[in-house]
């Protein structure tokens, strides 16, 4: 019975720990999970669910799962499972599509440079940045001459891009050549001139009113109507062609929304400045009108690297038509799932890459801002 | 439907524009081209998918092949253009696609309104219906209220409505726009009734967890002769077409095979051999074809029997009998004009 309550003076109590129900895990769980007794309910819910959830889906992908087949009955036999042994057969159709296999180092070639060529382009204090931007700026050349050929390589024609490439190729080629054009039809929907204003609304307004799938239908049938017989265009560069049109007029809109909220006092503290109009859009207005409009822009992209998929209804295969034409073999007709949530997972890495990298380049710009 | 019947209206209108790019002469085109563009569909067990090489394979790309043989020398100079339900008709119609194998049923407006010609029918189908064997239904005319999966945009749908109509019994359509997708619904109990052509039928059975719980239920209740179809107004490349199909046909009749015809175009005492063969008269030449046409056609994918065992045979895991599709002579429906 030594424990007497002790006594301080005022102002002399030494820090105790909290009680134990106040502090470490417990307390993390009350306030996190069992707050209220709503909280504790959704907290009991959620975990049952996962319960229901987790182990089945493990089951399936992991435990159960079938790496090597020759069949989906052989694969059926060895276990009950997914059988990825499927998506081990069609990797390589699915990556490359129908691009020559003998020639399909360029591919991976070009993946790799474009990776090396985003680095200066998408971060600021990294080695080398200015050679590094220059090789960003011939970086489609490279890639263009990689993978069509031609100057020494075997040619490779656009009808037999396909797979997970093909989507690349169109999702990259429209990000990277829409985001300009944008901003320029942007700043031209803003403009005071009125040709060139009432252009680029006609523009914006036609492309945002118009269906992805429509444009597409009418770049791969309908032109062969007007253009003169015997003329072949690509279809690979018509389809390139409308996306970027079709998304550079959603980034127009996006762009708008920031230049407007750029406060008038910015645009006359400009011209006060004695700054010619492209002076101060480079210098005082897009930098602060594009900070704001990140997250719109990226969305525009996400939205496009998905839409990359609707090239299937013109007869591209992209890696969504690669799986459904594969699906149709009768060795392994039937197996929808593994096929598609790898295309889903292929499509999620890319995605979420570019939210990252959004909200990434959001914090890093946001000085002087902070709450 | 609706979207295919308007999208091709439009095209057919711009066509009568006389805007045509499609110039009327394709085996000229396609000789020029050194490639012919083959429609094909986008994925449908043993008639048109890509295997774990990329190549298309099956019964419709078969014919695409025998095509390219005849018109190009070379089965592999084809160009498979891979289109959905709705597009197949525009492509071929603006000119991205030179003929059509595409398991397209032909019927009445198909060939009249849509402007395009059915030169032959490669493969005789008819819609049927699968069920659960738990539901115990024998007919068709039992399913009084059962919901349907059905593909939209398709005969199917249209002949489904016609056969409940006459039978005065209803049912709840549940629409889907790939065969993928009805098999998964079928599968998960959303539907009771599976339909599409019977040999989809049997195809999509054999990839069932449980095969033999499923019963295909015996009425077939619409005719869906598949065929080649070209654009209207080219009537030399609609010959070409039909007699290649004809060519596969009259080959399985004769016993010219993959195997003896290299023997046989050296010369036989049959004559209709010689001349489908080109050791007597010149068939080829009447066609704008070579001499040798048929040879490379048959040394290519076979006969017609060869390209059905080797794609929806008893023996592949599509498992289709011949039934319609058997020679006239054997109780079916496939029969070739003489060639003379």
């Amino acid at each position: 019975m030594s424990e007497v309550a002790q006594h301080y003076p005022p102002g002399q109590h030494p820090d105790m720990p909290p009680p134990a129900g106040q502090r470490g895990v417990l307390l993390w769980l009350r306030t996190n999970l069992f707050s209220s007794w709503i909280n504790t309910l959704m907290t009991i819910v959620a975990v049952y669910l996962l319960y229901k959830i987790v182990p089945p889906l493990l089951d399936w992908a992991v435990l159960d799962a079938v790496m090597n087949a020759a069949n989906r009955d052989e694969c059926r036999q060895l276990g009950s499972g997914a059988c990825w042994a499927f998506i081990n057969d069609r990797f390589s159709i699915l990556v490359y599509g129908f691009y020559p296999a003998a020639e399909r180092w360029r591919v991976d070639m070009s993946f790799i440079l474009l990776c090396l060529a985003l680095v200066p382009v998408l971060f600021d204090h990294v080695p080398f940045r200015k050679p590094g931007l220059i090789f960003s700026c011939v970086y489609p050349l490279i890639a263009g001459w990689l993978l069509l050929g031609g100057f020494g390589l075997q040619p490779v024609g656009t009808d037999e891009f396909g797979g997970m490439m093909l989507n690349t190729v169109v999702g990259v080629t429209g990000i990277a050549f829409s985001l300009p054009l944008g901003i320029l039809l942007a700043l031209g929907r803003q403009s005071h001139l009125p040709i060139v204003k009432s252009c680029s609304v006609c523009f914006i307004e036609f492309i945002r009113g118009v269906p992805l799938i429509t444009l597409l239908f009418v770049a791969s049938t309908m032109l062969n109507y007007f253009l003169p017989p015997g003329t072949t265009f690509d279809l690979l560069l018509r389809v390139l062609i409308m996306v970027t049109l079709f998304s550079s007029g959603y980034i127009a809109e996006v762009v708008r929304g920031g230049l407007q909220a750029i406060p008038k006092g910015q645009y006359e503290a400009a011209d006060s400045m004695g700054l010619k109009y492209w002076q101060s859009m480079r210098l005082i207005v897009l930098p602060q009108a594009l900070k704001i409009s990140i997250p719109g822009i990226v969305n525009t992209f996400i939205g496009l690297f998905k839409d990359t998929t609707l090239v299937l209804i013109i007869g591209l295969l992209d890696v969504l038509g690669i799986g459904k034409s594969s699906l149709a073999d009768a060795q392994w007709n039937g197996l929808s799932n593994e096929i598609y949530v790898s295309i889903a997972l292929f499509f999620f890495i890319f995605c979420f890459g570019m939210s990252r990298y959004s909200i990434y380049l959001e914090k890093k710009l946001d000085k002087g801002y902070k709450r | 439907m609706k979207k295919t019947a308007f999208i091709s209206a439009a095209a057919a209108a711009v066509m009568a524009f006389g805007a045509t790019a499609a110039s009327a002469a394709t085996l000229d085109d396609v000789k020029a081209r050194g490639e012919l563009r083959c429609v094909v569909s986008t994925g449908l067990a043993g008639f048109a998918y890509t295997d774990s090489a990329g190549v298309y394979q099956g019964f419709d790309a078969d014919f695409c092949r025998a095509t390219a043989a005849a018109v190009l020398g070379d089965a592999s100079k084809v160009k498979f253009v891979p289109a959905t339900g709705k597009t197949r008709f525009t492509i071929l119609n603006s000119g991205e696609g030179d003929v059509l194998w595409r398991n397209t049923t032909w019927t009445f407006v198909r060939d009249v309104d849509v402007k395009l010609t059915f030169v032959g029918v490669n493969y005789y189908d008819g819609q049927g219906f699968m069920v659960p064997k738990s539901l115990g239904v024998k007919s068709a005319k039992d399913l009084d209220g059962a919901t349907v999966c059905i593909q939209t945009g398709t005969t199917t749908e249209l002949n489904l409505a016609d056969f409940f109509r006459t039978n005065k019994i209803k049912y709840e359509p549940v629409p889907i726009e790939t065969n993928d997708e009805s098999r998964t619904n079928y599968l998960a109990g959303r539907c009771d009734v599976y339909t599409t052509d019977a040999s989809g039928l049997a195809a999509t059975r054999s990839t069932f967890p449980n095969p033999k719980d499923h019963v295909i239920l015996p009425e077939i209740i619409s005719k869906e002769p598949l065929g080649p179809a070209v654009r209207q107004g080219d009537d030399a490349w609609g010959d070409t077409i039909r007699w290649v199909l004809n060519a596969t046909l009259a080959a399985e009749e004769l016993g010219i095979t993959q195997a003896n015809v290299a023997e046989l175009a050296k010369g036989t005492n049959n004559p209709e051999i010689n001349r489908m063969l080109g050791t007597e008269g010149d068939l080829g030449a009447m066609l704008g074809l070579q001499k040798d046409w048929v040879v490379k056609v048959i040394s290519a994918v076979g006969n017609y029997s060869e390209i059905f065992e080797r794609h929806i045979g008893p023996s592949t895991p599509i498992a289709l009998e011949r039934g319609l599709n058997a020679l006239w002579t054997q109780g079916g429906l496939q029969y070739t004009p003489p060639f003379r």
